[in-house]
């Protein structure tokens, strides 16, 4: 039972010992040879990744708990590459025959390979643990139920016009470690926290929905009964504000996106176009520019895995390296793509931790982490008086871009129309599309109230959380696809 | 009897006796393959297996449920679940509508939908299906720039399942793909297509197909421009209709619809759309690639009418739903693996084929937008409130012609209003990997959001 040991004291972690301790998934001397054996068969590059992940969720729905569900998922991803070719195979088999039989696997693409000579020794292991003050997994199930109950209370306490509440209370704690030929031996502990509160509201024009989600890369202690409460009474008050909303314009006009859930802008309109999977391939718009204009001059934009606490946080990436604050775009000029580490070997420099995968059962590939706006110096409420018309997005909830042609589409779940610099009608969910280059130049504005948004980032069929932010800002002009004419 | 279920019915021999039991497991192996500019950029095969526990325990006001879930069949996992699901039932709020499905005497439909050939199929036959992908891609047409992906991959799967309540089912299935993505550019601008191949073995894809296809649907938007916004007829083709259905078929869940989070809530038996609609999922039906036996409670699938002739006439059920609408399931429990517990949803949706084909459509409807892609369904379409807001590409409609390709710009409506907007239905039916199959579909008026 290392693990739960491990778990009572997370800081214990951080003072394992690197082989043959109960902590250990599997043991240091392991891992070597297996790293040895595929560099034996010809690899450049062997990787042994190996995850345990242990999620509890509970939900509750029409007041009821539908119940807690638990899971755990324990294997190993290995990892082998040949020249240009990778090879994958993961296993849910821990055992020196498991990890053997997947090193086999995944060293096929190495047939041809000259045999060979080169041996890894492992160093001393460099252990993570996320910060957290309660860890969730000491946290009794009933106070779980306690945080969905008051959630629902909260939400209903908004008027009974609110008919369904829905709250998901999920946690996870994933353990990793990843060692790989050219020394990289590490491991993380990272705690994730997360409750999504879903609100409808019924009205005398059908439904609409509320959403309102809090999210942390820290334990039990985020979920506050201030936090719940107003995170509740937001995804209620964000349904019954629509029961009342027009359809949203169509067609070009200025739109106002206010603070934190706005940087899904960017990570649709510029973030994936900077991965340096699609910059490798010219498959995204963005590539060949470093160093040119990409952007009006109020755009500042980072990557940073750095930022403890929130969503998109990590200590080490999935291949290991340690994260870290990568400027994109600095005063409109792009400066630099996002890497993992087969595609910074390949372009010659070093890797800038955006390194991902959904779990050991996945490669890792280039992804984002916390992706931002610096702040500006304009007034928020400013912003919105000198906008004579426009859309005011209160709130968006996700998006979806075409790296290759740039185009991108990113929906509301809260927005008002603007009117003579005033926010006046509530209005009905719409998707706006523009195409990234394009919309990057029209940023005219950016406010200084910061905030961030957790999210959900899918790619190739892989998940993982990501953080967006940025400050209430402008956009000149983009196309609203409302219903109305 | 499958080693599946014989180790299904020693774990549920572990139940105690006064609590229901569930055992969902599954195993399976998979591979692909990435083919990029004449060369092999990754392979990956694997195996792997799941459990996943449900515990039901009665008291005065219903039943309550814990569940539990691991990515092995190893015994410490096994028990670990059985103890997880065990210890988490105290916590949930007894239900007088839970319960876990019993045998209904309907018998499952005789699907053969696993072929053997993915798992004998040698390795370097499959990477040489993506490598052929991408050199017919690469070669087909001067006009592509970049082949940006082709890629193969296949799985061949089993599952089993069994209750203390006298469910006792097991299946397996298989599927094999090829699918591209293929760059073509204009001078300005780079346009994109995907094609795609599907079948239950390597040996039944289309290659040529997929290639093509990917090809033509990049190289027909070149030149494409950002029209004004408008309001016109709209024409969806089979692939882009196959995704409007998935998503009505989301509001067709009798669980959404009793938790009163679907349009459909309380409009059995009235007019919801077009008298040209009928839509079913029928699961049963051989030529759907989700067509199942057995649903995710181990119940025979069946064939559901859900709208007929524009009457909303039925919902899918799962035994919970089905008992909080005082009705029986229809077979519609669908399962995300070990990990997800069962309910109602669509399997296999299919829209009634009508008497035009694709072009008499285009003639008929005179002018218009024919859309061929759909971007932004997940951020701007509502099954609960129906509103309708989607980027598209694809191309004018003028005199009955396809025209000028266009990009960049939205549709919207609400799904309520474009049902009872069909106007055409078309009788090019095609069956697509997912949950619907597709065809032309016309809708009488959209808001089309442009410069």
């Amino acid at each position: 039972m290392g693990l739960a040991e491990a778990q009572a004291d997370p800081t214990s972690l951080a003072r394992m010992t690197i082989t043959g301790s109960d902590h250990d998934l599997v043991s240091a001397d392991l891992v070597e040879r297996t790293l040895n054996e595929i560099l034996g068969r010809g690899a450049d590059f062997a990787e042994v990744f190996v995850e345990d992940r242990t999620t509890s969720l509970a939900t509750l729905d029409q007041r009821q708990v539908d119940g807690l569900s638990s899971g755990r998922d324990r294997g190993a991803g290995i990892r082998v590459v040949v020249g240009d070719t990778t090879g994958f195979a993961h296993t849910a088999d821990l055992s020196d025959a498991g990890l053997r039989a997947a090193a086999l696997a995944a060293s096929s693409v190495a047939r041809g390979g000259g045999g060979g000579v080169r041996e890894i020794a492992l160093g001393e292991r460099r252990n993570f643990t996320t910060a957290a003050d309660v860890d969730p997994s000491s946290v009794e199930k009933s106070r779980k139920i306690e945080v969905l109950r008051r959630a629902d209370d909260a939400a209903r306490s908004e008027g009974a016009a609110i008919t369904q509440v829905q709250v998901a209370l999920a946690d996870s704690t994933r353990r990793f470690l990843v060692a790989n030929s050219e020394g990289v031996w590490a491991s993380d502990r990272q705690l994730r926290t997360r409750l999504n509160i879903s609100c409808v509201a019924s009205g005398d024009g059908g439904l609409q929905t509320g959403f309102r989600p809090i999210a942390a890369t820290r334990g039990f202690e985020v979920l506050s009964p201030d936090a719940v409460d107003t995170a509740a009474r937001g995804a209620a008050r964000q349904a019954l504000t629509k029961l009342d909303a027009r359809p949203a314009p169509s067609g070009d006009l200025p739109v106002v996106l206010a603070s934190g859930s706005g940087g899904i802008l960017f990570h649709e309109a510029c973030g994936h176009g900077l991965e340096a999977d699609a910059i490798a391939k010219s498959a995204s718009v963005y590539a060949g520019k470093v160093g040119q204009r990409v952007a009006s001059e109020l755009v500042t934009l980072v990557d940073d895995g750095t930022v403890a606490g929130e969503w998109g946080y990590l200590a080490l990436d999935d291949e290991g390296h340690e994260s870290s604050r990568n400027v994109l775009i600095e005063n409109g000029v792009l400066t630099d793509y996002m890497w993992d580490y087969l595609r910074a070997r390949r372009a010659g420099r070093t890797a800038s931790a955006n390194g991902r995968r959904q779990s050991y059962q996945h490669l890792p590939m280039v992804r984002m982490t916390n992706t931002y706006l610096l702040a500006g110096d304009a007034d928020a409420d400013e912003i919105v008086a000198q906008t004579p018309y426009g859309v005011y997005v209160a709130q968006l909830g996700g998006g979806q871009v075409n790296t290759a042609t740039g185009n991108f589409v990113f929906g509301t779940t809260a927005a008002f129309l603007i009117e003579n610099g005033r926010l006046t009608a509530p209005l009905r969910d719409c998707n706006l599309i523009g195409n990234g280059p394009e919309i990057l130049t029209r940023v005219d504005a950016v406010a200084g109230d910061f905030s961030m948004t957790p999210g959900t980032c899918g790619k190739d069929g892989q998940q993982v959380p990501v953080g967006c932010g940025q400050a209430t800002m402008r956009l000149s002009s983009i196309t609203v696809g409302g219903a109305a004419a | 009897m499958s080693e599946l279920l014989e180790l299904a019915e020693r774990l549920l021999e572990r139940a105690h006796e006064n609590e229901a039991m569930e055992i969902y497991l599954s195993r399976g192996v998979d591979t692909s393959v990435r083919a990029y500019e004449g060369a092999v950029e990754n392979v990956t095969s694997a195996s792997s297996s799941s459990v996943g526990v449900r515990v039901l325990q009665n008291g005065p006001g219903g039943a309550r449920v814990g569940a539990a879930w691991a990515g092995s069949l190893d015994e410490h996992a096994l028990a670990d679940a059985i103890t997880q699901a065990r210890e988490n039932v105290a916590f949930a709020s007894e239900d007088e509508f839970m319960s876990f499905a019993s045998p209904d005497g309907v018998s499952p439909a005789a699907l053969n939908v696993t072929n053997d050939a993915v798992a004998t199929t040698p390795i370097d036959d499959k990477i040489n299906l993506a490598l052929d992908l991408e050199r017919r891609v690469r070669l087909g047409d001067a006009r592509v720039r970049k082949v940006e992906s082709a890629n193969y991959s296949d799985y061949l799967a089993e599952a089993a399942i069994i209750s203390t309540s006298g469910i006792r089912a097991s299946w397996s299935r298989s599927g094999a793909y090829v699918s591209t993505s293929v760059i073509a550019h204009d001078d300005e601008r780079d346009h994109t297509g995907w094609g795609l191949s599907a079948g239950r073995a390597p040996e039944e894809l289309d290659l040529a197909r997929a290639a093509s296809d990917a090809i033509d649907r990049a190289t027909r938007m070149l030149g494409a421009v950002k029209p004004r916004t408008m309001k016109c007829a709209a024409v969806f083709d089979p692939r882009t209709t196959a995704t409007l259905l998935a998503v009505l078929g989301g509001a067709a869940s009798g669980d959404a619809v009793g938790r009163g989070r679907s349009f459909f809530a309380g409009r059995l038996g009235e007019v919801v759309a077009s008298p040209l609609v009928t839509l079913v999922d029928d699961p049963t039906d051989p030529r759907h690639f989700a067509a199942s036996s057995f649903d995710g409670e181990g119940l025979a699938c069946r064939r559901t009418v859900l709208i007929e002739r524009g009457e909303l006439r039925g919902l899918v059920y799962d035994t919970h739903s089905a008992r909080r609408a005082g009705t029986t399931s229809t077979g519609g429990a669908l399962r995300a693996g070990a990990a997800g517990t069962p309910t109602a949803g669509c399997r296999a949706l299919q829209l009634l084929a009508g008497e035009d084909d694709a072009a008499s459509i285009l003639r008929q409807v005179g002018e218009g937008v024919y859309v061929t892609s759909l971007m932004g369904i997940h951020s701007g379409v509502s099954p609960v409130s129906g509103d309708f807001s989607v980027g598209v590409t694809g191309l004018m409609i003028r005199e009955g012609q396809l025209a000028e390709p266009i990009r960049e710009v939205t549709v919207a409506s609400t799904l309520q209003r474009m049902l009872l907007d069909v106007t055409h239905v078309g009788s090019d039916l095609e069956w697509l990997p997912g949950n619907a199959a597709g065809q032309t579909l016309a809708i009488a008026e959209l808001t089309v959001a442009g410069a």
